[in-house]
């Protein structure tokens, strides 16, 4: 996918430059960019490196834990059809928690072991099941506490009070979850087979 | 909705107090978690600089050559109509396909506007609550071996544009 974008990005700006007579401002600009992705990384190191380490000192406190058991009653409300004690329902409640605190790279590994247990548990072959849909869903609406590349991002350019979106941020990304949910449980109500 | 201003400032230091807390109560060695931990960051970012300098390159040639500019002016007749702004079109439509060109197009609003503008805040908190719809669903419905997808998509897509109108109109009203 990104193979496409990129080389299709990069040959549409370079014609249209031609075009526009804006040859040297991309020659510049291309040398800048790729600096500029350095200084930015240099910034996320120290961001990045703040949040996962205190998801450290969460996780060996057993906060991390304790929040994935209070997702188990919500879990029954969002896939009634799972079977209760299934090692399933750990590993969508560990993938939604990561994705809550930020950890998206920790929640992917956990999300596929969930859907390599799902499709174990769907009985319609290459058509994916009710669960699926409900669990893809809410992974993609993202419910996320704190955006954090999202501050480093802002501090690197300059912005006078990096934190001040996260309260609109939080109420966005709760609203984007619960239309999730929302349709889910309608489509699941509407759906023929499970 | 003021109030999601001071929310925005207690966030972060009620988090870390909470976390510190506990697990200092819990008997952890909170600071050597806490490198540990750090470690991780390290690798998180080192993964993802080679695919950042790839995509700013050709985002920093996209706005020099003056490509997104004509893609602005190009959607104003349409995006007026929607109340949206043309300038974040882009930055909407690639987030469904890809988590860092949109990174990328993020930080050229940040630069051509600053992170403070309207626009800055608005692409700020849209980035915050997307997710990239149709890679994602690809990933995960490939580890399941399933063909036919059913209403995921509609789904995803009916979460994704809810938030982004809340993300428009939740600007309007704090800032």
């Amino acid at each position: 996918m990104l193979n496409y974008l990129w080389g299709f990005m990069i040959i549409i700006g370079i014609v249209v430059g031609v075009l526009n007579g804006n040859i040297g401002e991309i020659s510049t600009a291309s040398i800048n960019s790729a600096k500029e992705a350095v200084s930015l990384c240099i910034t996320m190191l120290g961001v990045m490196s703040l949040w996962t380490g205190i998801m450290q000192v969460a996780k060996s406190a057993g906060i991390t834990d304790a929040f994935t058991k209070i997702l188990r009653p919500l879990l029954r409300l969002l896939f009634p059809n799972l079977p209760k004690d299934h090692i399933v329902n750990e590993y969508i409640a560990s993938n939604m928690i990561a994705n809550i605190l930020g950890l998206g790279w920790a929640a992917t590994p956990m999300g596929l072991k969930a859907m390599n247990e799902l499709k174990k548990l769907n009985p319609h072959g290459d058509t994916a099941s009710c669960d699926m849909c409900t669990f893809l869903i809410i992974n993609i609406s993202s419910l996320q506490l704190i955006p954090v590349n999202i501050i480093a991002y802002r501090s690197q350019y300059g912005s006078v009070s990096p934190t001040e979106i996260l309260g609109a941020a939080l109420v966005s990304t709760t609203i984007s979850t619960f239309a999730g949910i929302m349709f889910s449980m309608v489509a699941r109500r509407l759906s023929k087979i499970n | 909705m003021q109030f999601l201003l001071y929310v925005s400032d207690y966030i972060i230091p009620f988090v870390i107090f909470y976390i510190v807390g506990f697990a200092i109560l819990m008997k952890v060695p909170v600071f050597s978690e806490f490198t540990k931990g750090a470690e991780d960051g390290f690798k998180v970012v080192l993964n993802i600089l080679p695919t950042l300098i790839g995509l700013m390159i050709a985002i920093g040639i996209l706005r020099a050559s003056g490509t997104l500019n004509l893609l602005g002016e190009f959607l104003k007749p349409v995006t007026t109509i929607l109340h949206f702004p043309s300038e974040l079109v882009p930055l909407v439509t690639v987030k469904l396909f890809s988590s860092s060109a949109a990174t990328s197009l993020l930080l050229d609003i940040f630069k051509e506007y600053g992170p403070d503008s309207y626009l800055g805040r608005v692409s700020s908190i849209i980035m915050s609550c997307t997710e990239t719809v149709f890679y994602t669903m690809s990933v995960y419905f490939m580890t399941a071996g399933v063909k036919k997808t059913r209403y995921t998509l509609a789904g995803a897509l009916f979460a994704t544009l809810t938030g982004i109108i809340a993300s428009v109109v939740i600007t309007n009203m704090v800032f």
